[in-house]
């Protein structure tokens, strides 16, 4: 099968993923939707790591996955922070600076 | 596989985007992880399939539940769109934006018919990318571990909480606190749920001497909570009303 296959279906959880972030307002949800788009990225990576012949693309989506996990753990801590203080976890509600 | 897979896993991440509860859209993110990985392991990378499973549907997934569970589980999302307008806008970009990758890669020319791995995984998937983590980008990985030691401390930082290093009362403090407070009826200590009452249920208060339910034989959470029951209906019959005698 021809691997671009896996690209499409990469830019298209990419998409998904996007509107997610911008739709939803619960603040889990949103962090759910933007580790859709980087799993869509490393979905790409390893794709081109077949396409290419090298593992290159595999190492960045390892890396990637490290950052990823980094990612969910401060973006986590800071929602619980967030929602002990104010007792919501919508990103709306989040809106001192515009007072 | 891909034809079947590919379609379910589409399907799973709109679902995702759809369901009200957020419980369910990460289950269904978890299907699409799984489904990743197994994608991973169809393109000659074994290494990532296993990663994928076991950091993100293990590890990162399980720490999205436990949140979840902290913030509320039935913490469902309002689906009612605060900015006119947005939801359409945001469907619209990203189809052209999904459109404009799509032709894209339709239209590019990768100058060469897919390779495969089978050379570069000639000792293994795992010799190989080891091979380029510890010698091509050991910097890299050193910066990236540095990075994770940090975001745990940041985490560590942000989720402590102050209360737990209160300075906590002692003994004798409380002691002497309860018997110069407002009231020497409760010196000898708050009455406790159910002592004189028709249920031993945390929940049930407790009756005094003369009938009268007590507010203040309920633990003071469960208040909070809302999980008490109408104390007056537990009052015994028959009994004069002190409280409105005496007034």
């Amino acid at each position: 099968m021809n691997p671009t296959n896996y690209l499409y279906l990469s830019a298209i959880l990419f998409s998904i993923g996007a509107v997610g972030v911008v739709v939803r307002r619960n603040a889990i949800v949103v962090f759910m939707c933007i580790e859709l788009m980087l799993n869509a990225a490393n979905l790409a990576f390893v794709t081109f790591a077949n396409m290419t012949g090298n593992l290159q693309g595999q190492v960045m989506a390892f890396f990637t996955m490290v950052v990823a996990a980094c990612e969910v753990v401060v973006g986590l801590a800071i929602i619980v922070t967030i929602y002990r203080s104010r007792r919501s976890a919508s990103v709306d509600d989040a809106s001192l600076l515009s007072r | 596989m891909f034809w079947v897979l590919a379609p379910l896993t589409v399907f799973a991440a709109v679902g995702m985007l759809l369901v009200k509860k957020a419980v369910y859209s990460a289950i269904l993110l978890a299907f699409v992880m799984i489904a990743l990985a197994i994608f991973y392991i169809a393109q000659d990378a074994p290494f990532l399939g296993i990663v994928q499973i076991v950091v993100y549907t293990g590890a990162v997934m399980m720490l999205f539940l436990f949140i979840l569970m902290l913030v509320g589980v039935d913490s469902s999302d309002s689906l009612v769109e605060t900015i006119k307008g947005l939801r359409g806008v945001a469907i619209t970009t990203s189809l052209a934006f999904a459109a404009a990758l799509t032709s894209l890669i339709a239209r590019a020319e990768f100058g060469q018919e897919p390779l495969g791995l089978a050379s570069a995984n000639a000792n293994g998937n795992v010799e190989g990318i080891a091979n380029l983590i510890f010698r091509q980008y050991v910097w890299a990985f050193e910066v990236i571990s540095a990075l994770l030691i940090t975001a745990a401390l940041g985490a560590m930082v942000l989720a402590h909480s102050p209360k737990s290093s209160e300075a906590r009362l002692s003994q004798r403090a409380r002691s002497v606190a309860r018997f110069r407070g407002a009231s020497i009826g409760t010196a000898a200590g708050l009455p406790g749920s159910g002592v004189f009452a028709r249920h031993n249920a945390v929940d049930v208060p407790a009756l005094l001497p003369d009938g009268k339910p007590s507010d203040l034989s309920i633990p003071s959470v469960l208040a909070e909570r809302g999980d008490v029951q109408e104390t007056k209906r537990y009052a015994l019959d028959g009994l004069p009303k002190l409280d409105e005698e005496d007034k």
